[in-house]
């Protein structure tokens, strides 16, 4: 998969993207193509914006400023379990996928409310450990860790309260209008949007959490 | 692998997409691999069987591999996804985050180390 033998084939491939877009509109995916690759590089786009905060927190991991450290404050079976959770909602939305694929609108309701609960409950997880962590006295304002920490934790639990909501959306319209060409497409971000997630948290649990508490 | 690939290639050519096409198979198989490789690097921390070094360097590449397999099983993303146009802007996007984190983390280390003898007075006295 070197960039040397793809390039040429990536090429003739764009190109029959672009005689695509024209068409795609009478296609039954409407017009997802041109959708779906921009909605993926603004995901790439929010990447290069976890990228720089995860810099930051890199930088500032071990500024403890005589506070709390990591191994003091991290409760681990608690993040191994916002972990499954999150983990688990990535594998319910896939399966709402091919139950859209399949056109079964009721079997994508199940699975996105599914998906919603576990989300719900990844959020319900994390406030509750940063609300235990301000009570101890480890806030973001302690030290400049913690700042980082609860900047890096805090924008990633943003993104999925805010996927909560498109989630919560996307189970209303569906019930509304059924399976549509624009339901579909729809479906189809918000999964690039909920995995992507899913992908930031690895780097979240390991390089926050994991690296902290062994340091 | 072969054959779930074959189906999406299939279907790939006559809609010009792929995302959200995976398989029930490529779904359960990721999901199986992404239990192993968060169960194990948990595992490694919480019993402090590896040395520090040791656990450090295994959970980072572990890590990698769970975003690769991540990428591969539930975003589909491959060479022929929307022309290879969403693989392009995945590895640009993670050279990029990957200069910007080792480069800031190694800039700032260097510079902790470089400037440690200087005192708090001497800075502020700094233009």
């Amino acid at each position: 998969m070197s960039a040397q033998t793809m390039t040429p084939e990536a090429e003739a491939d764009a190109r029959a993207v672009t005689w695509h877009l024209a068409e795609e509109e009478d296609h039954d995916h409407g017009g997802g193509g041109a959708t779906l690759l921009g909605f993926w590089i603004y995901l790439m786009t929010d990447a290069l914006l976890f990228g720089a905060v995860f810099s930051v927190f890199g930088v500032l991991s071990t500024a403890y400023a005589g506070g709390p450290i990591p191994r003091e404050i991290f409760d681990l079976p608690l993040v191994a379990v916002n972990t499954a959770l999150l983990l688990l909602s990535s594998i319910t939305y896939g399966f709402g996928m091919l139950q859209m694929e399949a056109g079964r609108t009721r079997g994508v309701q199940a699975w996105l409310l599914a998906t919603f609960v576990l989300g719900a409950a990844f959020v319900g997880v994390e406030i509750y450990e940063f609300s235990h962590l301000i009570a101890e006295g480890a806030g973001p304002g302690r030290s400049a860790f913690l700042s980082s920490f609860f900047g890096l934790v805090g924008l990633h639990g943003l993104h999925v309260t805010v996927g909560l909501i498109w989630i919560a959306t996307m189970v209303a319209q569906v019930s509304i209008h059924g399976l549509n060409v624009d339901n579909k497409r729809r479906l189809l971000c918000l999964s690039l949007f909920w995995h992507f997630l899913d992908i930031i948290w690895i780097g979240v649990f390991t390089f926050v959490y994991l690296f902290g508490v062994t340091r | 692998m072969a054959s779930s690939n074959g189906n999406r290639d299939a279907e790939l050519h006559s809609h010009g997409d792929t995302h959200g096409h995976g398989s029930y198979r490529d779904y359960i198989v990721g999901f199986l691999l992404s239990v192993a490789l968060t169960s194990v690097p948990f595992w490694l921390v919480m019993t402090g069987t590896l040395s520090t070094a040791a656990t450090l360097g295994t959970i980072s590449v572990l890590a990698v591999i769970q975003i690769i397999v991540h990428v591969r099983f539930f975003l589909h993303i491959d060479t022929r996804g929307e022309g290879g146009w969403t693989l392009i802007s995945f590895i640009f996007t993670a050279i990029i985050v990957v200069i910007t984190i080792g480069g800031s983390i190694w800039a700032m280390y260097q510079m902790n180390t470089n400037m440690m003898p200087t005192s708090v007075e001497n800075m502020t006295d700094m233009p």
